[in-house]
């Protein structure tokens, strides 16, 4: 993004000191707008061209040569810091994918457009990527609430949403691909693991107060007191933002549980780690799993602050196969050596390779046909994580991996279940 | 008639205001835009609600405030709990632990709906509480606030708090008001569905008619007795004070009608937009529509409408066009509007237009002569 900033001064630094310029400047930002409207208009009115007409019924933007798709994550705002791995590996996998002569020998074209952290603004650009543009896909959103404020969009205009996110679950539509785990996949696993290794018995849960902490220690509790037959010491949520630990650290030393099972998401969680090892609860002689941390906010949070903390993942950076070190090359090479790669990064840059087995398997870009290629329970993806298949129900059966952190902000696999299959919607909990 | 010309249009200029705005909105947008634009049209169109309030509250009235937000926000709160509670029945809630609650109370734990809710079931409860919320916490405030002489920018700094505050209640509250999320996923009022293209040419309709019909009555109100005594109060509030009137009284009212229409607003966001989220109720958006109302011109109420749809037109095409870096290109827009037009788009036209509207406006009097809408009086208060 600051890369590009020098831009900015150059196109409109058109010296806005005499009443006279702002007219020329007012003049070419209405040409490069509509300019760019006419672009994105003459865009999908090739769509209907003949030798397209067989992978295209519904009007998308697709020309004999290109297929157009869109990107919305946050490039500014709160969320932009967490939602920048997602954009550069999507735009990672774009890339690739067209440099290997694209989808239904098709280039993929990229809209990117800007959901600024704030909601509306999601539904807003959804629907303006849906029925201005015509693309054929979404690749984006990372909070829970921005994809429920597009979800109503996309059932309404028939889109394609890659999600790329570890979520509650709950939640299953036609229009969407949820290649991050749902919260099943994530908890069940890890408590295991944790349960058998450890020998643990007492928990504590925390977690900021939102839908995904919330209903994802909903299922923690449930799992611990019915099937590990342990008992929950404390359950606690803090207010989004929060930045003051004191009492919640003051009540874990009196508990003393075997585990302290966090999901404390953003800003909060740099405070939460740095405040638990001023008090001295660190990974030496505590057990803390938490189910927030990946590279991206380890490298927030400093490495020293969690080392010998545990987090359950689908991927870690550190994975040690050959397809993941092909990937992180790749991914370093385009985006920085310093760029860390996190368990959404990594789920985000499935989103266009599912799409274009989806596609693929469909013959067409259109939207039902897609969905129901999706729904055949026969598309699969060699990831960086692994193979994953994408299973009915629109999520991925995935393994989970338990990661150790050390200093340099890296985690050391330790565990690898086996795979998990998804259950958006648990019984019983 | 005669008095209704001059009280609630203004005037001859005021009529010819109306009706360019008139006609900018019901036949220029809806022949120019297709829908999905029309919609966007209509989404900004909610926001100049607050604008035009904070014209009335700030421009005329001297009092700042910061947090129009929060009343735009409890207008669609109160709309989208309404909706939700239909979007709810027990059947398309069956896989909840308990069917017919909201999905947001479902997964907080909660197995009944609370009692505040119940109400909400009703139409014209929920119409009624559009305004009346807003109305009697605007009151509040401001009772507790003037009354005891408190203004400026100590009243400004206190509508702030009240957004930040009521922005971490509604997050903090997530069972009973769907936190962060918002209230989302509104579908029907009585089995009309509001997302269907139709409705939202409707709603586009209703929510114009309401933004003149808002104009109007803001214009009887200052063309009244109570609009010379705002000006006077705003320009020297201890004279009016001397001279007999309870100043807080005023203060109160202009207030709370400030709020009223900015509800309006919110609860026509909702309908539009078909979500409500916490994001609309926070200080950011509250200082957001004083810009709105700032760029447009913060004592012309028609000029409020003009700059909430410019502004609001830069954000979207700027930020589809350079997704990167748009807010720069938007802080530039705002240093520019207010280094070069301090007085807004009013200003602009007051500056570079004026004349040459009014030339044009002689001009069609000789082709088309109205001798019977002129009224004497408009022409005097003019020559002043």
């Amino acid at each position: 993004m600051f890369k590009k900033m020098p831009v900015v001064p150059a196109g409109c630094s058109a010296e806005p000191v005499s009443k006279t310029s702002f007219l020329p400047m007012h003049k070419k930002l209405t040409l490069a707008v509509t300019g760019a409207l006419f672009i994105a208009c003459a865009g999908s009115s090739f769509g209907a061209a003949p030798p397209t007409d067989k992978v295209d019924t519904t009007h998308l933007a697709v020309t004999d040569t290109e297929v157009t798709v869109g990107q919305l994550h946050s490039s500014t705002g709160t969320m932009a810091i967490s939602e920048t791995g997602a954009i550069e590996a999507e735009k990672l996998a774009i890339g690739q994918i067209n440099a290997m002569g694209g989808v239904l020998g098709r280039k993929i074209k990229l809209i990117q457009e800007d959901g600024a952290s704030d909601w509306p603004t999601f539904a807003e650009k959804a629907k303006k990527l849906l029925e201005e543009n015509h693309v054929a896909a979404i690749f984006g959103c990372w909070t829970s609430a921005s994809r429920k404020a597009v979800l109503p969009v996309l059932e309404r205009d028939n889109g394609l949403l890659y999600y790329p996110t570890f979520y509650e679950g709950l939640e299953q539509s036609k229009n969407v691909v949820y290649t991050g785990q749902e919260a099943t996949q994530q908890v069940f696993a890890g408590l295991d693991w944790v349960a058998k290794t450890k020998n643990a018995k007492t928990f504590y849960l925390i977690g900021s107060d939102y839908i995904w902490p919330r209903t994802t220690m909903k299922l923690a509790r449930k799992y611990i007191e019915t099937v590990l037959h342990g008992s929950v010491v404390g359950e606690e949520y803090a207010a989004l933002g929060s930045t003051d630990f004191g009492s919640t650290i003051n009540k874990i030393r009196l508990k003393k549980p075997d585990v302290i099972y966090a999901a404390v998401v953003g800003g909060s969680n740099v405070s939460w780690f740095k405040q638990l090892k001023a008090a001295g609860i660190t990974g030496k002689d505590h057990t803390l799993l938490t189910l927030s941390v990946t590279e991206d906010e380890a490298n927030g949070i400093g490495g020293e602050n969690l080392v010998g903390f545990y987090s359950a993942m689908k991927y870690f950076q550190s994975l040690d196969t050959p397809r993941n070190k092909e990937f992180v090359k790749q991914f370093k090479a385009k985006w920085g050596a310093d760029a860390p790669i996190g368990d959404v990064t990594q789920a985000g840059y499935e989103g266009p390779w599912i799409w274009k087995a989806a596609v693929e398997k469909a013959g067409s870009f259109d939207t039902d046909k897609v969905a129901k290629a999706e729904e055949s329970g026969q598309i699969s993806f060699d990831a960086p994580e692994g193979m994953v298949y994408l299973e009915p129900n629109h999520h991925l059966k995935t393994r989970l991996r338990i990661g150790e952190w050390r200093t340099d902000g890296q985690a050391d696999i330790v565990y690898t279940s086996d795979y998990i299959m998804p259950n958006p919607f648990p019984t019983g909990y | 008639m005669n008095a209704f010309y001059t009280k609630w249009m203004g005037g001859k200029k005021g009529a010819i205001e109306l009706a360019v705005l008139a006609v900018f909105i019901f036949v220029v947008m809806p022949l120019w835009l297709d829908i999905f634009r029309l919609n966007l049209v209509g989404k900004y169109l909610t926001y100049a609600f607050a604008a035009v309030g904070l014209v009335m509250v700030w421009g005329y009235g001297g009092i700042l405030s910061l947090g129009q937000g929060v009343f735009f926000g409890i207008g669609g709160y109160c709309m989208a709990m309404f909706l939700k509670l239909e979007a709810s029945d027990p059947v398309s809630t069956a896989h909840q632990t308990t069917p017919g609650i909201p999905d947001f109370m479902d997964w907080n734990q909660i197995t009944h709906l609370p009692l505040f809710w119940e109400p909400f079931h009703s139409l014209i409860f929920s119409l009624a509480a559009v305004i009346l919320v807003p109305v009697a916490l605007a009151y509040v405030i401001s009772t507790a606030m003037f009354k005891r002489r408190v203004g400026g920018v100590y009243f400004s700094i206190i509508t702030q708090a009240i957004a930040a505050i009521l922005t971490i209640l509604v997050v903090g509250q997530q069972g009973l008001t769907g936190g962060i999320n918002g209230i989302t996923d509104l579908k029907t009022i009585h089995g009309w569905n509001i997302n269907t293209d139709s409705a939202k040419y409707i709603l586009y309709f209703l929510n114009g008619v309401l933004l003149l019909a808002v104009i109007m009555l803001c214009r009887f109100l200052l063309s009244s007795k109570f609009g010379r005594l705002l000006l006077a109060m705003r320009d020297k509030e201890d004279r009016v004070r001397f001279s007999g009137y309870d100043v807080a009284n005023f203060k109160i009212f202009t207030f709370s009608v400030g709020a009223a229409i900015s509800a309006i607003g919110g609860a026509m966001f909702t309908l539009q937009v078909g979500f409500m989220s916490p994001s609309l109720i926070g200080i950011v958006p509250s200082i957001e529509m004083v810009i709105f109302a700032a760029i447009g011109g913060r004592i012309s109420l028609v000029g409020a409408v003009y700059g909430t749809l410019l502004v609001n037109y830069g954000k979207s095409a700027f930020s589809e066009s350079f997704p990167s870096l748009w807010l720069l290109l938007m802080g530039a827009l705002f240093i520019g509007v207010v280094m070069l037009f301090p007085n807004g788009l009013a200003g602009l036209y007051d500056v570079y237009f004026k004349k040459w509207v009014e030339q044009l406006a002689i001009r069609l009097k000789k082709v088309f002569p109205l001798e019977k809408l002129k009224p004497v009086k408009a022409e005097i208060n003019h020559e002043q």
